[in-house]
């Protein structure tokens, strides 16, 4: 049995479908990424998983663990952190005070401790900054502040939603570079991208999602020297 | 002088039960984005309650105080999770009028169940004068400041320091976030509603025992000024709330000292009106950002 498994997920918003019924899955260890183009229901799989939207119809398990049926605040007590599109900062609050709220479901103070270490070792930024207020870090800090908050709340899977938007490539690359980090310490990384190159480079397998459904799956490598998926997402 | 400073006392000591009041506004607009017209009515249990409580269970004013805290805490947990929650998701206006429903509610279920004529509430603070600085001054006074004042401070540091403080906050950051840091708005919620009605009905008995009558229509005017006090501040605001709470206690003492006294209703509407032509968000506000 995989970590996580979705099987025929359907999503749909009012009229629209926005999923329909899509099937994957992420073994633990891994680092899966789902690519597509916008409105391919990349986000839409992520919210679900996590609880923030809810299925018309599928499965979607974890650790054998139906997910469907729990709400999102539970969720995050079976070990899946999610990282939102947009980045979710609590703007007027600290960096320190949205690192603290993310250990809400850890209740040993040494752990804590550990986290709030191992979280400054890898976005020493994030240390300098610690007082200051959420919105007043720029756009890379406050992806790093997403990702670190996402530790903190020490989830055996991390669902991350288009870590690159917006930042410089160099800041990409370092985003990157640390999620493969945090995957070699052992955590699993459903990783949803537009910047396809980027996630393929880094992803143990991926599906390309096309308004809904699955229309290819393969390791990272396959996919990006596959003809079609460098004509639709990579540019030729 | 002294006359100055007796002023100043009988202002910061109304102030402070406007701002007691308006926390509770200013706390559930935070988290609802919902002006809880309730509130007031709450006040008016809370004052209620105090007067049961010393009167059946005979208690001196401390455990009066904590024993009405509670119980209009859960009063106010109760009206959200009838009332309020099964409309979170309905429209901003269904939410408001169901406020003012709760508010009439309770005014007639209060004078249904107990009469509408005024009761004397019970003398729980043996009253002294004592001159200070030329002033007449009573313990009652300072007892109205110091409590309201110290339970300020301890909200304060709840909203500052403890982890559902630190929640309270997010929520009007983000509420759908909050959620994936694995707590639930529910709680935050309810947190919200059970101590924005502890201080208020901490303030219900410190105007039970400072006027003393009570009544089921007390909440009415007092609300409505606690709410003018945390819009002139900022509503969402902690600290707007405590600003705008003072400042009105202290505009209407002195307006009523200077002008005829039938004018001081009227000041605080007047300076409601000015403050929303002036300054839309209160005085602490920042102005709103719309995002497109």
């Amino acid at each position: 049995m995989a970590m996580l498994e979705v099987e025929g997920l359907e999503v749909t918003y009012g009229n629209i479908r926005a999923l329909r019924g899509i099937s994957f899955k992420v073994e633990k260890g891994e680092i899966v990424t789902l690519v597509g183009a916008n409105g391919a229901g990349k986000t839409t799989t992520l919210r679900t998983i996590s609880g923030m939207t809810s299925a018309a119809k599928g499965k979607v398990t974890f650790n054998g663990k139906d997910l469907l049926k729990t709400k999102a605040h539970h969720i995050v007590r079976y070990g899946i952190t999610h990282v939102p599109e947009g980045r979710g900062m609590f703007g007027n609050l600290t960096v320190k005070e949205n690192l603290e709220l993310a250990t809400w479901t850890r209740k040993s103070k040494a752990e804590v401790k550990k986290n709030f270490e191992r979280v400054f070792s890898l976005f020493p930024r994030l240390s300098e900054r610690i007082n200051q207020k959420a919105m007043t870090l720029s756009g890379g800090e406050q992806q790093m502040l997403a990702v670190a908050r996402a530790l903190m709340s020490q989830g055996e899977l991390i669902l991350l939603d288009e870590p690159s938007m917006g930042l410089a490539p160099i800041l990409v690359k370092e985003i990157f570079r640390i999620l493969e980090e945090i995957n070699k310490e052992g955590t699993t990384i459903l990783l949803v991208e537009q910047n396809a190159h980027m996630a393929l480079k880094i992803a143990t397998r991926a599906y390309v999602l096309e308004t809904g459904t699955v229309v290819m799956e393969g390791s990272g490598q396959e996919l990006s020297k596959d003809m079609r998926v460098k004509e639709a997402y990579l540019g030729g | 002088m002294s006359y100055f400073i007796q002023q100043l006392l009988n202002a910061l000591q109304l102030g402070s039960i406007y701002a007691l009041i308006a926390l509770g506004y200013t706390m559930v607009y935070g988290v609802l984005g919902l002006i809880n017209f309730a509130h007031g009515d709450i006040f008016m249990a809370g004052a209620f309650f105090g007067f049961f409580t010393a009167y059946l269970l005979k208690l001196p004013l401390i455990p009066t105080l904590i024993l009405s805290m509670l119980l209009a805490s859960a009063l106010g947990i109760m009206i959200e999770r009838i009332a309020y929650r099964p409309l979170r998701k309905a429209p901003r206006m269904s939410l408001i009028i169901t406020a003012l429903g709760i508010s009439l509610f309770l005014e007639n279920f209060t004078r249904a169940t107990l009469g509408g004529q005024p009761r004397s509430f019970p003398k729980l603070l043996e009253i002294q004068d004592f001159t200070f600085l030329g002033a007449s001054v009573t313990n009652l006074q300072v007892v109205i400041i110091l409590v309201s004042i110290f339970l300020m401070l301890v909200l304060r540091y709840i909203v500052q320091n403890t982890m559902i403080g630190k929640a309270m906050r997010a929520v009007s950051d983000n509420k759908e976030v909050l959620a994936l840091m694995g707590i639930s708005l529910d709680t935050v919620i309810m947190v919200t509603f059970g101590l924005g009605s502890a201080l208020a009905a901490t303030a219900g008995i410190l105007v039970g025992l400072a006027y003393p009558v009570i009544d089921p229509y007390m909440g009415i005017t007092v609300g409505w000024k606690a709410f003018i006090a945390a819009v002139l501040g900022g509503i969402g605001l902690i600290n707007g709330a405590l600003v705008g709470g003072f400042i009105l206690g202290f505009i209407e003492i002195f307006a009523a000292a200077l002008l005829p006294s039938t004018y001081r209703d009227g000041i605080a509407f007047t300076i409601l009106i000015i403050v929303l032509l002036l300054k839309p968000t209160g005085l602490l506000g920042r102005p709103v950002i719309k995002k497109v």
